[in-house]
């Protein structure tokens, strides 16, 4: 491992420890009983078997929009319709489930494949915009996220809403369906599996196969990857509908993991976490776990905190948002940065002198 | 029936009114395009500036003085953004994304610190500013019904409008602005230091988004919710680019987007299922955009001919 | 004209590369005369107009203005200091009106908030009356024509009070008009006692309006003459000289058949100049054709065409008897098409994307290297330490970023890569331009190792000692057009060359250029 990297991990880990420092400042700031408040948050998950499973229901998501995001990323594409792709994956995989009657085994895996599809279609429209208008993927994608988002809670009061049961929920979903839980005692299910396989799916497609070098090569200079003969428009665009896929996978797993019902009324925020998965991960689909990690580990804890001191939960997305800053600034610690680029370059010149 | 709703006075009265929030946020949208950097945090700063703005109107009693300081909360967190940007270098959209997420997350925790609630501000004693009927005006047939019976900041939004206009073609800081946003390198062969300029820039688009922000909680509703910004700083981006970026053309876009929102208030009060309804202004905005990127790239093409 | 304006004393300028810009260079400028600065691309004339201009700072040197000593900071301080450039790419913000762009960071003011319109309009009518430029203040910089918009970069110069103005390449943009409009316009601007430098290779031009001429050849003087006592030949025989002669060893060329030919091929600028203006050429396998020229002929629009990034021109363009057009960049590549880009760091490589990333982006999808879906990462690896020693790159790892490396080494890595599917066509465009001596005679000499292992090479470069030493056949472009083809260069001696580079000399029949009907 060269000294830049090591410098990037060390980077990384200070914004994080600068983040969880203010967040605790802001925790002293706010809390009655701080102490109390922080060692729930950074220990709390550790204290019993079910929260530390709690954790690891929370990864699982998270893995899936890490990897998703990253894919989208490494082509140099802004696509934030990820978290719309999501919402979708969950609706078409309650629809799907509601409205067919497979076998076991197949039922979820068709069912979650579905879901894929959908995701796709979401993170795909503004990818075709852009490619037939040149409009900006930006607007139009965060567009898509609130007309799924409307278009969901429509089907759902319409078309699957349960009215046997209180709240607006869809009808249960199948047993046979359902994602199945593996360790008794929590409620990690099957979709662990599931996300663990997509994020080395993921990053075998970018690391180790022909179309994921393409993405990589277009996204880290699209004038080269031309010059090189890379159909850059269309491998845009395979990285938007395989990210999108993933997403709407992520969506349709969580569904039949966690919930046996659709419940979902607003935008569960999965597509923001990516970013800081992603921004953590280094755009990489191997470590997207770990990062889903922390932030799951950070989640639960926050809300362990909350119901046994007056913290609210809402803290850990402040501390997000200052990692994200932070890590992302260039000239965070870019003095040394600089220090040790111009080192390296140096020192290549001295080899090279010696030619 | 639709019809007649849809070209009655009291829908284009209701239709300014819902334009008043995105017309800040798509002027804020403008000054900070102008000057070259994309301001996606306009979001967050509506959201932060919606719950300041009770706070703060509560707090001095006084509505006025409550939108003062929340303008300068939002300057302040546009100046927070050009730091990031302009002097840590962290890339605009990620910078941004990271202010909407952390405006997320501490309007929450404000709220419930300050007023007990985690949901709706009622405990806090805010004030709104208030409607007003124009005097002469109010009495001219059809149009009288439109124009009157606005809140002030509605009024002012659109006096913004020319303001706005104003500042960027007939001020020299105005002029600096659209020098930095469309040849950097042109300004600085003069002396012109565009980070200084972009500095200003997105400090005032936060103020006017700001005032987008207070008006939400403070004259259309009355209360603060959590999430009430509901994409229109989104929309207003929209807005912006769709209007070349320029503040006439960003108020006529605006225009649009609220009549599709106060059309969809009106549907959801009839058969219409209402859901179906709330989507109107997205979707307005995804074809739009669509329509106007189009032309935009035919012309391109036709005067390249690539 | 008598007193000495400027003096530049033993300038000497080094980039952070290495590279000596400009070494030891004495320039003085007389007030009131029309000076020119001579040199082909990269002799350091635009470096030192940098220094003086204040936007590079010396690392020797002293500046010296009407007769005091004098530190140029910035390019605002050279503007205070009277002196004004007018830069090869206008600086001008296109929706202003001319009025706007004169008058931006100095705007007069009315009621102390809003710009006064009116006084811009006249203040910057009267300085352009003051030096009789016919030109609409009112006006939106973006409707005007190039010979207009230029106007108005001198203009915005002389409205700041510069005495001293410095005008780099000013009709490389302009139309034959346009450049008789600039020439009246810099004869009036002499009379009121301006002083101009003319920075140029166009010799025509110095002959026609400058009164003396500063030659620069790699980094150095060569000399100060009056225009008038000095001939073309004269001037063209001091800027293109070699310093250096290194020869290669040659064998004879073993032609084969002809893969590439192309006839009156023409692309027309977004500008609507011909950059390319009716060139007909065929290449053989086993040669090198050489393409020497000043850049900024068509040699850029050229190769665009010729590589399938850009399928916009007239005429026809045949490889391997079937015509290009039909052809993606990847089915040339397929077909044996290699490229070495001019700019190695836009187009010819992922800075930060490690060697290996790198070297593979011609060939990964070929069979040996990957299946359906996978990469054969074993393989690849293998293949490129192979390539790295054969090309001798200076690195620790292929997991080295390419960013990282010394521009030779880039420069290599991108050779490895085009010549590593042995290509049948090559086309290298300032294949060792800004790269170290022992990497350049590296990839020199593996384009002659290619060429006698019967590939076809279009050598297009500004290195007269490259395009003489290795090319079979030598065509010279000057303004799109070939104006001359030689067919035995050992024969031809880089006076003459210069002569065609340079647009003095001009044959109308071009034997040899073509080699079948």
């Amino acid at each position: 491992m060269n000294s830049s990297t090591k410098l990037n991990i060390l980077r990384t880990l200070l914004a994080v420890f600068i983040a969880l420092l203010i967040s605790f400042g802001i925790i002293f700031l706010t809390s009655d009983e701080p102490v109390k408040a922080i060692v729930q948050l950074l220990t709390g998950p550790l204290q019993s078997q079910r929260r530390f499973g709690n954790v690891i229901e929370a990864m699982i998501p998270l893995i899936f929009t890490g990897v998703g995001i990253s894919i989208m990323f490494a082509a140099n594409e802004i696509n934030l319709a990820g978290e719309g792709a999501f919402h979708l994956g969950g609706l078409a995989a309650t629809y799907f489930a509601l409205n067919t009657a497979l076998p076991p085994v197949i039922s979820p895996i068709a069912t979650i494949l579905i879901a894929g599809l959908c995701g796709m279609i979401v993170t795909g429209i503004p990818a075709l915009m852009k490619i037939k208008t040149e409009s900006d993927v930006l607007v139009s994608s965060l567009m898509m996220n609130y007309l799924v988002l409307y278009f969901s809670t429509y089907v759902l009061s319409n078309i699957l809403r349960d009215p046997a049961a209180g709240a607006v929920v869809s009808f249960a979903v199948p047993s046979v369906t359902q994602l199945g839980t593996i360790f008794n005692g929590t409620r990690i299910h099957v979709g662990l599996f599931i996300a663990l396989a997509a994020a080395a799916i993921g990053y075998i497609f970018l690391y180790k196969t022909k179309l994921g070098y393409e993405i990589r090569v277009t996204g880290e200079n699209r004038e080269f990857a031309r010059y090189s003969g890379i159909n850059v428009v269309k491998i845009t665009l395979v990285s938007q509908l395989f990210g999108g896929a993933i997403f709407g996978i992520g969506g349709g797993v969580e569904l039949l993991g966690m919930y046996n019902r659709f419940t979902w009324t607003s935008l569960l925020g999965y597509g923001w976490d990516a970013i800081i998965i992603t921004t953590l991960a280094k755009k990489n689909p191997i470590y997207v776990p770990l990062a889903a990690f922390f932030l799951a580990y950070l989640r639960t804890g926050a809300s362990i905190m909350s119901r046994s001191t007056d913290v609210v939960t809402e803290i850990v997305t402040i501390t997000q948002g200052i990692i994200i800053l932070l890590v992302v600034a260039e000239q965070f610690l870019s003095k040394y940065k600089h220090k040790i680029i111009s080192k390296e370059a140096k020192a290549a010149l001295v080899e090279k002198e010696g030619e | 029936m639709i019809i007649e709703a849809v070209f009655s006075p009291e829908f284009l009265n209701a239709t300014l009114r819902a334009t008043t929030p995105i017309l800040f946020a798509a002027l804020a949208s403008c000054i900070a395009s102008k000057s070259g950097v994309i301001n996606m945090a306009l979001e967050g700063i509506m959201l932060f500036t919606a719950l300041f703005g009770v706070i703060f109107s509560a707090a001095f009693q006084s509505a006025w003085l409550g939108l003062l300081a929340t303008m300068a909360v939002g300057g302040f967190i546009g100046f927070f953004l050009a730091f990031f940007v302009l002097r840590l270098k962290t890339d605009e959209i990620l910078a941004a994304i990271a202010i909407n997420l952390i405006a997320n997350g501490a309007t929450i925790l404000i709220l419930l610190y300050v007023s007990g609630d985690r949901g709706i501000s009622s405990s806090i004693p805010s004030l709104i500013i208030p409607r007003v009927t124009l005097p002469i005006i109010k009495d001219i047939p059809f149009l009288g019904q439109v124009l009157s019976n606005q809140n002030i900041l509605t009024y002012v939004s659109l006096i913004m409008v020319a303001v706005v206009h104003i500042f960027l073609y007939r001020t020299p800081l105005g002029l600096k602005i659209r020098a930095v946003g469309e040849n950097k390198d042109a300004a600085e062969s003069v002396g012109i230091s565009s980070d200084k300029i972009r500095y200003i820039s997105l400090t005032l688009s936060g103020v006017l988004a700001s005032m987008g922000g207070f008006f939400l909680s403070g004259g259309y509703m009355t209360k603060f919710t959590i999430g009430m910004s509901a994409g229109r700083g989104f929309i207003a981006l929209a807005a912006g680019a769709m209007g070349g970026n320029t503040p006439i053309g960003s108020f006529l876009v605006s225009l649009l987007f609220g009549a599709a929102q106060a059309l969809s208030n009106i549907l959801q009060l009839g058969a219409w299922p209402h859901e179906l309804v709330q989507m109107l202004p997205y979707v307005t905005t995804l074809i739009g955009l669509g329509i106007y990127s189009y032309s935009r790239m035919k012309k391109r093409q036709r005067l390249t001919g690539r | 004209m008598g007193d000495k304006v400027l003096q530049m004393n033993n300038i000497m300028k080094i980039y952070p590369n290495g590279v000596v810009a400009v070494e030891d260079v004495t320039f003085e400028l007389e007030k009131g005369e029309i000076h020119a600065l001579l040199g082909e691309n990269g002799a350091g004339k635009s470096t030192l107009m940098k220094v003086l201009f204040g936007i590079e700072s010396p690392e020797q040197g002293e500046i010296i203005l009407n007769g005091q000593k004098e530190n140029i900071k910035s390019p605002l301080d050279a503007i205070k200091k009277g002196i004004g450039m007018v830069h090869q790419h206008f600086m001008l913000v296109p929706s202003l009106t001319v009025a706007e762009n004169i008058v931006l960071g100095m705007e007069p003011k009315k009621n102390k908030l809003f710009i006064d319109e009116e006084r811009a309009f006249k203040l910057s009518k009267e300085t352009a009356d003051i030096y009789n430029f016919d030109i609409d203040v009112k006006e939106r910089v973006e409707e005007l024509p190039v010979g207009l918009k230029q106007k108005v970069e001198i203009l915005k110069a002389l409205y700041r009070g510069a005495d001293i103005l410095i005008l780099d390449e000013p009709t490389a943009v302009l139309t034959p008009q346009e450049t008789e409009e600039l020439f009246i316009q810099l004869k009036k601007l002499k009379e009121k006692g301006h002083t101009i430098i003319f920075i140029s290779h166009k010799l025509d031009e110095i002959k026609e309006i400058c009164d003396r001429a500063t030659i620069m050849r790699n980094g150095r003087s060569k000399g100060t003459y009056l225009v008038k006592d000095i001939t073309t030949a004269e001037m063209s025989r001091l800027m293109v000289g070699r310093d250096v002669v290194t020869t290669f060893d040659k064998k004879p060329a073993e032609l084969k058949d002809t893969v590439l030919k192309v006839r009156n091929l023409s692309v027309t600028g977004t500008t609507g100049i011909k950059r390319v203006d009716d060139l007909s050429f065929d290449v053989k396998k086993g040669e090198i054709f050489g393409i020497a020229g000043v850049e900024g002929n068509g040699q850029g629009q050229l190769v665009e065409v010729l590589t399938g990034l850009s399928k916009k021109y007239k005429g026809q363009i045949k490889v391997f008897d079937q015509d290009a057009k039909k052809y993606s960049i990847r089915e040339l590549r397929d077909l044996g098409m290699a490229h070495i880009p001019e700019d190695r760091m836009t187009y010819g490589c992922a800075r930060n994307m490690n060697i290996m990333d790198n070297i593979f982006t011609n060939q990964y999808h070929k069979t040996e290297y990957s299946g359906k879906v996978l990469l054969k990462n074993r393989k690849i690896e293998n293949r490129v330490n192979e390539l790295i020693k054969e090309y001798r790159v200076k690195t620790k790892s292929y997991r080295q970023s390419v960013g990282m490396l010394s521009g030779g080494n880039i420069q290599k890595v991108v050779v490895a890569r085009e010549f590593s599917t042995s290509p049948a066509i090559i086309i290298a465009n300032q294949p060792t331009r800004g790269i170290d001596v022992g990497a350049a005679s590296f990839i020199r000499q593996r384009i002659l190792d290619f060429r006698d292992s019967g590939c076809a090479i279009i050598l297009i470069s500004a290195d007269l000692n490259e395009v003489l030493e290795l090319s079979d056949r030598l065509a010279v472009i000057y303004k799109g057009q070939f104006s001359g083809v030689f067919n035995n260069v050992k024969n031809v001696t880089e006076v003459e060359l210069g002569k065609y580079m340079l647009g003095i000399k001009k044959d109308d029949r071009l034997e040899g250029i073509i080699y079948e009907q």
